[in-house]
């Protein structure tokens, strides 16, 4: 933990709340149909083309129900859309590598996965997609579904800040000035800083480069049908060597481990079945290329996260410099950091906003502290074998970024719902890699995904304000709007939901041959995985433990419904709240209610979010990275 | 009726308590908590559990034991508060023995057992009669002795017409004879209306009530899943967790202090609310007075004692004082009004003049006409008047006297400073001024300071000109006040604070109150007044004290307070209890977590056990505070929810700690592990 670090948090942080404001003023702007930006001598009559061309009145808004329908709506056609597209490529333009079609369940994983701004990749871009594919199919919903964050982030303040309505905005309106006066600028801006600073945007052919220093990796070998050859093994667990006492045998504290046959009941060894590995001789890279930079931009600006290439922003070409490696970070932040200070103009509170703010970075806080920390600390095996205990644990990190960068940026995607990764969460030690399972599980309410972030943190702050209401003997009223066995009952759904989706997946997967089969490691570190990948899709996430195979016909369509679920039946009953909260009064401020801003409010903020949002996890986490952390101190790997 | 509230563990309660713990265990009533619910079908599963289980027999059925504890205590704090409610009610009921009521019919009486009256029955009370149902004065006035519920001796009058007319079934005439006609249907009485809610047999859950169980019921689910998917991650993790240990871990988890005391809160408040001698219709309006922010309050006879009284006399120049009182007194004297008996009084203590026997004055009294507007008495060769200003000028320059300026002067400053001016002249000559005022109530104004404190806004409604209201007001310290107001007025006024998003609370007695007290959100009639306004009101005060409001207030807010403290309570008691059972259920498969065994318990068995046994002993030691409900003290909102959160959020997650680990160590001394 080097004091240049330290420094640069306080910099990420220091430029966190420089541009809060600005972009949540800007905001404001954008999602008022009446606000004016620098865009408008551009984009106006393009705006009002577009309503036209949908007979949409801007002028009309829409009660709860009519605005979820209509974003449900363009959802599920867009959906189907990339769907088609995905399964027709071969027969599409801009295929230069001849790409097939996308098999039917990953077509359908990956069309959810981008609708529902969760960008969980079960493929590899650059082996998979077309440009076309890249291009259309799925960065149109990295613009559209981070837009649609935003827009029911922007219902549900409205909601909050109206009274006595019914109607909370007009969605296609919303949409479609987010997407052209807020994203499509910045991302313009942004991909040309990040072009400077060399990200490539081409639509060449990929390049192949003969390596300096071939080297020799092993593969399944196939056979003239190209299944793969398998063999029948035994399976054999790592447990500790004993010496002729029965005490385990120590070398520095630290137990020495040997291979020991697993046996059955009888005593007989259980044997399994493995591909046998030959050896390969890899002698030239295939170098990705292709329109990098657009797409890089709004993955990030969107919290969408979806990689262009398989290593995602660990790969040069998606990440060339610390520079775009901060921009990127600070960019996955920034929106939802701005929707606070949305949240705090609109409600006419501006210190409520900036505590809500306040509650994330304190969490945020709390995740990279202990991220870097365990990161920093490293893997007492990785030491026992010789690794200077200074270099903490550089597995699954890329050098460029080191132990500082990889783990602020593992907390920033999972605070966020960005999910770009860096670094190979798979790869961190077991409290390393607790944080960003734990940070997704949380509901991703530390800052959050664009928009998402803040409508799921509004639920915890009614359900804050609803216990908080009752201490001090009150009907809890937040911002002057009681709070009423509606507003609970949806938002305790949203919980029920989350939780649902999460352990119920999981748990499936644990007991289930599908759900086995995809793991690359026992124990513990396999329960994380599979954990992580449900935690990831319900979260709208899309980092992955990158351990789990996750391209399974079972994976990708259990997954695909996790996401479905962790978005839609999450918005509906926030959006049902909305449509009560509008409704009702605002009663003004008296001595009796107790404000929602300053320390004690985001003490009670964060205790809320601590105890009912997280303790719901605690013992799956327990079975997982918690296990495998004393595991570990144990010297037993997985 | 002013009762003590039973001490906590009377026997008399107690037993019959305990058997009712019993009973609620029937499903059909345990399902309207789903909290405990939960609990009883856990405790079902691990006592089926004793039989089935091939090892740790013992374990379990102490599991068991526990579990079923769990659901006995709770079922016990609300059977207790029942019962204390029960106590309450009887003393209530005993007020309405059965009764043969005087029927009328077609001009002749007929006697008909009391429970058999109907609505608009007419029924004739005589002096010894037991007026066997609520009702309406129709015709004559009697004195009535109401001590039976109100615990105050002295008589009241009741009158056909007026203010006056309503009385209470129960209630005994002591003088006169009076036809009362019947308002309610047997059982429909607020007495009966009250006994039902404090016995806790027809409680409806209150809207905040009912939003705390969705959030407790949804609690429970999320657990149950929590505890559902544990299986599956078990089996995976090759760590089998038995269901006993499996439903331990629920239990815990769930939020069975507060889903325990729930109810036992609701009807201890009600219980609190008879003990201030108040009939509350609804737990609702009970609720509701704790968010009240503006209180409207009628002047007279709540701020101010209901009679101007003379306060000073300003003698004009070159009188003397004495001689002015003097006067004053002599031409009071056969003045019968409250003012005119004041103002002797005000002679008496400011010169110890005396009274005089009016029959002994040799005088000829004159007494006040609408024409004349003056009063006074007449001795040979001296003649006193005493009047209003206008009055006394004319009466003065008829006999060529002049009126002073000073006296100009004081008279418009009474008058300004919303006092009533009486000018007292012998002959032609001008004494001076009396001042009479409203006076104000002794101590109202640190209960309206108390209000403030509390958040709540207090408006005085008067008839009175703006410039009496005015200085009414400031005396009293109320917020704000609205002069000259008609019954239209005041409902507009209600409305308008309500379109403002304030909750009103409206104390009022007359029948052109009705209106106002049924629009306001809380509306609190008195005793004293007349059936229509106890009709319209959601609460009636026995005792007619309208800053009573300041004690429902109180109450209503405890609930909701204590609610919410044993909510937060229970919520963060999770953590010890997941310190507690977590590594217990992990020992067996992965010995390396045993660090997280941060209490060091014993072993899983005993960690398990404590954690159920302190889950199930924490609700026996809440019940006091259930019943008599967390402290409400005004200083705030953001203070009281700083120290709510530190005796509940911050002592609920330190408590349990200490609490597990010393069952730990008394289990494991007794060997019960």
């Amino acid at each position: 933990m080097h004091s240049t670090d330290w420094l640069q948090l306080a910099v990420f942080i220091g430029a966190l709340v420089l541009i809060t404001k600005p972009m949540g003023l800007y905001l404001g702007q954008v999602l008022d149909v009446k606000g004016r930006t620098w865009f408008d001598f551009l984009f106006k009559p393009l705006e009002r083309l577009t309503y036209r061309l949908m007979g949409v009145d801007s002028e009309k808004e829409h009660d709860w129900k009519q605005y979820t329908f209509a974003m449900l709506m363009f959802s599920l056609v867009s959906c189907v859309f990339t769907y088609a597209v995905l399964r027709l490529q071969n027969h599409l333009p801009l295929n230069p590598q001849g790409f097939g079609p996308v098999s039917p369940d990953l077509a359908f994983n990956t069309a959810v996965s981008f609708t529902t701004n969760t960008n969980w990749q079960s493929y590899s871009g650059e082996s998979t997609m077309s440009y076309l594919s890249q291009m259309v199919a799925l960065v149109i919903h990295n613009f559209a579904s981070a837009a649609v964050g935003i827009a029911i982030a922007a219902a549900i303040v409205r909601a909050i800040a109206r009274h006595s309505g019914k109607t909370i905005g007009n969605f296609w309106v919303d949409l479609v000035r987010t997407t052209y006066y807020l994203l499509l600028p910045i991302c313009v801006v942004f991909a040309v800083v990040l072009v400077s600073q060399g990200m490539i945007q081409n639509f060449k052919p990929y390049t192949k480069a003969k390596l300096t220093e071939p080297y020799t990796t092993q593969v399944p070998k196939l056979d003239d049908k190209g299944q793969a050859v398998m063999t029948n093994v035994v399976v054999t667990t790592q447990s500790a060597k004993l010496d002729a006492q029965g005490k385990p045998v120590l070398t520095n504290g630290v137990a020495v481990m040997v291979d020991v046959p697993t046996l059955d009941a009888k005593g007989q060894p259980v044997m399994t079945n493995v591909a046998v590995m030959v050896d390969q001789k890899i002698e030239e890279q295939t170098i990705v290329q292709g329109p990098m930079a657009s797409q890089v931009a709004i993955k990030m600006l969107g919290t969408n996260g979806g990689g262009y290439a398989n290593a995602n922003a660990a790969f040069p070409f998606e990440n060339p410099t610390p520079l775009s490696n901060f921009l990127q970070m600070l960019s996955i932040f920034s929106i939802g950091s701005g929707l606070t200070y949305y949240l705090g103009r609109m409600v006419k509170n501006q210190s409520h906003g900036w505590s809500v703010w306040t509650c994330m970075m304190v969490m945020f806080l709390g995740g990279v502290l202990l991220c870097w920390w365990a990161e920093s600390k490293g893997n007492p095996i990785h030491q026992n074998l010789g690794v200077a205990v200074a270099d903490g644990n550089m597995e699954g990190k890329e050098v460029r970024f080191g132990i500082f960068n990889s783990a602020l940026f593992a907390t920033v995607t999972t605070d966020a719902s960005c999910g770009a990764v860096n670094s190979m969460h798979d790869s961190f030690t077991a409290l390393g890699g607790f944080v960003p399972l734990f940070n997704i599980q949380l509901g991703e309410i530390i800052i959050g995904g664009v928009g998402a972030g803040l409508y799921g943190m509004l639920v915890f702050v009614v359900l804050a304000v609803f216990i908080a209401g009752l201490m001090v003997g009150r009907t809890p009223e937040y911002l002057g709007k009681k709070i009423q066995s509606f507003e609970i009952k949806m938002a305790m759904l949203a919980m029920l939901i989350l939780a649902i989706d999460i352990l119920g997946f999981a748990a499936w997967a644990a007991v289930s041959d599908w759900g086995k089969a995809g793991l690359n490691n026992a124990g513990p570190h396999g329960l994380s995985e599979m954990l992580y990948a449900f935690t990831s899709a319900t979260g709208n996430n899309g980092s992955a433990f990158a351990g789990l195979s996750a391209n399974t016909p079972w994976y990708n369509t259990t997954l695909a419904i996790s996401m479905l679920i962790g978005r839609f039946l999450m918005i509906v009953p926030i959006m049902a709240m909305a449509g009560s909260l509008v409704r009702k009064k605002i009663a003004p401020p008296s001595v009796g209610t107790f404000p929602v801003s300053g320390g004690t409010f985001v003490i009670l903020l964060l205790g809320t979010v601590l105890l009912v949002g997280a303790l719901n996890f605690l013992p799956a986490l327990a079975l997982g990275p918690v296990v495998e952390h004393f595991l570990t101190l144990q010297g037993k790997l997985f | 009726m002013t009762q003590k509230s039973p001490s906590l563990f009377d026997w008399k309660i107690a037993g019959p308590a305990i058997g009712g713990s019993f009973q609620k265990l029937n499903p059909r009533l345990m399902i309207k908590n789903p909290v405990m619910f939960v609990t009883m079908v856990g405790a079902v599963l691990t006592t089926a559990g004793i039989f089935t289980a091939h090892a740790e027999r013992g374990f379990i059925a102490q599991l068991a034991v526990w579990l079923w504890f769990t659901v006995l205590f709770a079922n016990f704090a609300e059977a207790i508060a029942e019962g204390r409610g029960k106590a309450q009610a009887e003393s209530l009921r005993k007020a309405r023995k059965e009764t043969m009521a005087r029927r009328l019919v077609n001009g002749r009486e007929e006697k008909v057992p009391a429970p058999s009256l109907q609505k608009n029955d007419l029924v004739v009370c005589e002096a010894g009669d037991v007026i066997p149902a609520d009702g309406d004065v129709v015709e004559g006035i009697a004195s009535v002795d109401e001590a039976a519920i109100t615990g105050e001796s002295a008589p009241v009058i009741r009158e056909s017409g007026g203010d006056r007319s309503a009385v209470t079934g129960g209630t005994r005439v002591i003088s006169d004879r009076i036809v009362v006609r019947i308002t309610m249907d047997k059982g429909q009485g607020f007495l009966d209306r009250m006994i039902a809610l404090v016995e806790g047999a027809q409680r409806q859950k209150t809207p905040n009530e009912i939003a705390l169980t969705i959030l407790l019921s949804a609690l429970t689910l999320i657990f149950l899943l929590v505890c559902i998917t544990l299986k599956p991650f078990g089996i995976y993790s090759a760590a089998e967790f038995s269901i006993p240990v499996l439903i331990a871990l629920l239990v815990c988890l769930i939020p069975t202090t507060i889903g325990g005391l729930l109810s036992a809160i609701g009807i201890a408040g009600m219980d609190r609310v008879l003990q201030r001698n108040v009939l509350a219709m609804s737990g609702r309006a009970v609720e509701a007075a704790g968010d009240v922010d503006v209180l409207l309050l009628d002047k007279t006879g709540t701020i101010t004692l209901g009679n101007r009284m003379a306060t000073a006399f300003i003698p004009a120049p070159g009188v003397a004082p004495e001689r002015l009182a003097d006067a004053a007194q002599l031409a009071s004297l056969a003045d019968e009004t409250p003012e005119g008996r004041s103002i002797v009084v005000l002679a008496k203590e400011k010169f110890n003049l005396r009274a005089r026997d009016v029959t002994q004055v040799q005088g000829q009294f004159v007494p006040f006409t609408a024409q004349t507007r003056m009063s006074g008495v007449d001795f040979p060769g001296r003649s006193i008047r005493k009047g209003a200003a206008e009055a006394i000028r004319i009466h003065a320059d008829k006999l060529g006297g002049a009126f002073p300026t000073a006296i100009s002067q004081a008279v418009d400053e009474i008058s300004s400073s919303g006092g009533t001016p009486l000018v007292v002249a012998e002959g032609k000559e001008i004494l001076g001024v009396i001042h009479l005022k409203d006076v104000v109530k002794g101590g109202i104004k640190e209960r309206f300071a108390h209000l403030r404190k509390m958040g709540i806004r207090t408006v005085m409604i008067t008839g009175d000109n703006p410039l009496t209201a005015a200085a009414i007001a400031a005396e009293a310290g109320v917020d704000d006040f609205m002069a000259q107001a008609t019954p239209e007025q005041k409902l507009q006024r209600i409305r308008e604070e309500q379109a403002a998003g304030h909750l009103v609370a409206m104390t009022g007695d007359g029948t052109n109150d009705a209106p106002a007290l049924a629009q306001a959100d809380v509306g609190v009639a008195m005793n004293t007044g007349t059936q229509a306004a106890r009709e319209a009101g959601n609460m009636v005060d026995l005792d007619s004290n309208p800053t009573k409001l300041i004690d429902i207030v109180e109450i209503g807010k405890q609930m909701l307070i204590t609610r919410g403290a044993l909510t937060t309570f229970s919520i963060a008691n999770d953590i010890a209890k997941y310190f507690a059972i977590i590594p217990a259920m992990l020992m067996a498969t992965f010995p390396a977590i045993s660090p997280l065994n941060i209490m060091s318990l014993h072993s899983p068995t005993s960690a398990i056990l404590s954690a159920i046994i302190f889950n199930a002993l924490i609700i026996i030691a809440l019940i006091p505070l259930a019943l008599r409900g967390v402290k409400y003290t005004p200083i705030g909102a953001l203070a009281t929810l700083q120290r709510n959160l530190l005796i509940y959020g911050l002592g609920g997650v330190i408590i349990p700690f200490i609490g597990i680990k010393a069952i730990d160590i008394a289990i494991t001394t007794l060997k019960l592990v």
